[in-house]
């Protein structure tokens, strides 16, 4: 047996013993997946449990570094686990904008005293961090933000306004661009990490059209925020002024993450599934509605070949290097569509907003949710400017 | 397997795409035999030297000759015939006549595959019967007769018909048009009493024929396969030639793509080169998000074809549905912005245009691949 065979039969062996039955049920609310941070509550026994095991092994950020809360394992063998666990639906044991955004971030331009302290935690679920990027008057144009921090020696007075801070209203500590030089457009921005229960952070959430409010204000009043946190461990990521090649390359990130969000079930065909749910309910699909869904499922299968050659050749360090915004801007415009084809599907059913039949207004919610999906991280058109620079090499600024 | 070229196979890509760029272009081919009005629509002489490179027989197994290569490298080449327009036998002949061949007896093999490796032979194939491609309803029969058959029926959209040595026929030989048994494959060589072409001169300058078979006699060893089992190799055949014509497809919208993003770079209207204005960024880069897409359906479906793998069929109807899309999409964008002289029949971009339409339609267009899709998915 080879080595990468013997750990398959370690990790379904270890799957088996410690990932709880009712962890292996989809994903239906948010609060499904434990999040983490100081004031975190397990949602049930099962919960609880299949984190801790998972932390324990430090599976909750499996191809981190064993020093720095992970398992250190390989890409071969990150990608095992990966398949084990889809195989057997498990849930991820840690969900965290620390392991998704700050952490890769941290890894690449961190200080050992800043992986030792923040990734540990991270890994640990013990601080749930968000992220300050957006303000109001800055969306795509990002690099124009005007939140400032004052230079006072061995800390920072930071004052402005952030928006779309994801979860600000729970999360424990923030990764926020702050203005540091008003002369210099980009390399006058600072990457800071501060606490947001410190003097002078308030958060207030945003109501969005779902009906939810996943998103915040944050303001910071004269917030203090300090240069180092102790030995080798400073209050910013990369060096001063620095901040936007920190932020570049999360920015890239991020764009890969919410195009990848469709690397698993959420972009596949949808015919199927909606004929046999009207039918179940003695409704039948409109042969016009039934040529969209024909047409989207061919969309949406041939996208996932797409995404799977896109991460064939980025492990390959193959492909062009703007490629995630070419991801990100399909991914995101076959998701919107998916969901107005389910609504239609779904007629009257899904316009209801609060029944228990339909989880609460489930479908309606996600489809008025998926219209984020081409704005945040990037939206559409940036994606397509970015293109047509960068990969097609057309002219103009 | 990782969703890119191997090393053997970019190495083949590379000297596909050099030398149909300096053989199989524009100019020299597809043009040269349009404007002298040629009846084959493309050259014997191109089709050697296709054979010289060793492309002709690459799907054929080291068995019979050929070089027992998959799909994938059979959609190398096709690719750069697809970017060049180079017109010739290649899909129909190497792909679904090869195919088909792989199937047929020995004697059937020694007759026709050596002419095919060397680039000698032309195959044709005939299988649709009305403008649009049903396979699934065959009407053309063939019925027994002492030790062979009688053909009799018509076929259309015989791609190179009146130039083939052989052309393969599907015929019922028993069961009604709809049936899915009771299909039979026959080799029917270009001089079989009784058949008559009606060549035509497509769009993109190809050549078709309307055939008609009236009472056409045929040995028993003109069979391919089995009798009545047909359907099987047909489907074979069919899955390698839409994938074929998928790879094509992708090849044609890269080249009008390219040809397009370039002459953004060049054209100046109101002071500024008219790819500095975002109405026309936006599309080009829509456009490159669809082919590239397109271009990875493709290679996934050629994997899959390769590997046996039961989800082959599925993949093939997306890759030649989206492909269709992409390609469609990359010709009107094309026009439309070389704006007037895209119009003109001097430049190559029309040409990309017309030869779209009738790959689109060959083996069942977006619409077809779409409901296939559909179908296979169980709605």
């Amino acid at each position: 047996m080879s080595d990468l065979e013997k750990f398959r039969a370690e990790t379904r062996e270890w799957l088996e013993a410690n990932c709880p039955e009712e962890m292996r049920q989809p994903v239906r609310e948010d609060d499904d997946v434990y999040w983490g941070g100081r004031n975190a509550t397990f949602k049930n026994d099962a919960q609880k449990a299949w984190f801790e095991a998972a932390r324990d092994k430090g599976y909750t950020v499996p191809s981190w570094p064993k020093e720095y809360g992970g398992a250190g394992l390989s890409a071969a063998e990150a990608k095992i686990l990966r398949q084990e666990m889809a195989a057997i639906g498990a849930r991820p044991p840690l969900s965290s904008f620390g392991i998704w955004m700050l952490g890769p971030a941290l890894l690449k331009f961190g200080t050992e005293g800043q992986k030792q302290r923040f990734l540990n935690e991270i890994a640990r679920g013990e601080i749930r961090w968000c992220q300050g990027y957006s303000e109001p008057g800055s969306g795509s144009d990002l690099v124009s933000m005007q939140t400032y921090g004052e230079d006072k020696g061995d800390h920072w007075v930071v004052n402005g306004q952030k928006i779309w801070t994801s979860y600000a209203d729970k999360a424990d500590w923030i990764f926020c661009l702050v203005r540091t030089n008003k002369e210099d457009k980009y390399k006058g921005i600072t990457f800071m990490l501060f606490d947001m229960a410190g003097e002078g952070v308030s958060t207030k959430p945003i109501l969005l059209i779902s009906g939810n409010s996943p998103f915040c204000e944050t303001f910071m009043d004269n917030v203090e925020v300090p240069k180092s946190y102790g030995e080798d461990c400073p209050g910013y990521v990369g060096e001063i002024n620095r901040g936007w090649d920190v932020a570049k390359y999360l920015l890239g990130h991020e764009r890969e993450m919410i195009s990848g969000m469709g690397g698993g079930d959420r972009l596949t065909a949808i015919g199927t599934a909606m004929t046999r749910h009207a039918a179940k309910n003695g409704d039948e699909i409109d042969p016009i509605l039934r040529s969209e869904m024909a047409l989207f499922d061919v969309d949406a299968l041939a996208f996932t070949a797409m995404a799977e050659k896109f991460m064939d050749e980025m492990k390959a360090g193959k492909g062009h290097p703007a490629q995630p915004n070419m991801m990100k801007y399909v991914g995101t415009e076959i998701n919107k569509r998916r969901h107005e084809l389910m609504m239609s599907a779904g007629g009257s059913r899904s316009l209801e907003w609060e029944s228990e039949e339909t989880r609460g207004g489930k479908a309606p919610r996600d489809w008025l949710r998926t219209k984020a999906n081409s704005i945040e991280g990037g939206t559409s058109e940036v994606m397509l400017n970015v293109i047509s620079k960068r990969i097609l090499e057309l002219p103009g600024g | 397997m990782p969703l890119f070229h191997d090393e053997d196979q970019a190495m083949l890509a590379d000297s596909a795409s050099g030398f149909m760029a300096e053989e199989g272009n524009i100019s020299k081919q597809l043009r040269h035999w349009r404007d002298r009005n040629c009846k084959d629509g493309f050259g014997h002489a191109l089709w050697k030297q296709m054979a010289e490179m060793g492309f002709t027989g690459m799907l054929v197994s080291e068995d019979d000759g050929g070089l027992g290569m998959g799909h994938v490298e059979a959609g190398i080449v096709l690719e750069e015939i697809g970017r060049n327009l180079t017109p010739s036998p290649f899909l129909t002949s190497s792909v679904l006549a090869a195919t088909a061949l792989g199937h047929a007896s020995s004697d059937l093999k020694g007759r026709y595959l050596p002419g095919l490796i060397e680039g000698e032979s032309v195959f044709a194939v005939a299988i649709d019967e009305t403008a649009k491609h049903r396979p699934s309803r065959i009407s053309t029969r063939a019925e027994r007769s002492g030790n062979g058959f009688k053909l009799s029926g018509s076929k259309s959209f015989v791609i190179q018909g009146a130039s083939s040595d052989m052309i393969v026929v599907a015929a019922r030989t028993s069961g009604s048009d709809e049936d899915e048994d009771g299909i039979t494959l026959f080799a029917v060589p270009k001089d079989a009493g009784g058949m008559t072409q009606d060549p035509v001169r497509l769009v993109d300058s190809s050549m078709a024929s309307h055939i008609k078979f009236d009472g056409v006699e045929l040995d028993g060893d003109a069979v391919i396969g089995e009798v009545d089992g047909g359907r099987e190799v047909l489907n074979a055949m069919l899955a390698a030639g839409r994938v074929g014509a998928a790879a094509e497809g992708v090849g044609v919208a890269s080249g009008a793509m390219d040809m397009t993003v370039d002459y953004l770079k060049q054209r100046k209207q109101f002071g500024k080169l008219i790819g500095e204005f975002q109405a026309l960024q936006h599309r080009a880069a829509h456009l490159y998000s669809e082919v590239e897409i397109a271009r990875a359906a493709t290679i996934k479906a050629q994997q899959l074809l390769d590997e046996g793998a039961p989800s082959a069929d599925l993949m093939t109807s997306v890759a030649k549905s989206k492909v269709a899309k992409a390609c469609g999409l990359a010709v009107k964008e094309g026009v439309q912005m070389h704006g007037g002289i895209g119009m003109t029949d001097e430049y190559d971009i029309g040409l990309y245009m017309k030869r779209d339409r009738a790959l689109a339609e060959f083996l069942g267009d977006a619409y077809f691949h779409a409901n296939r899709v559909a179908q296979l998915s169980g709605y």
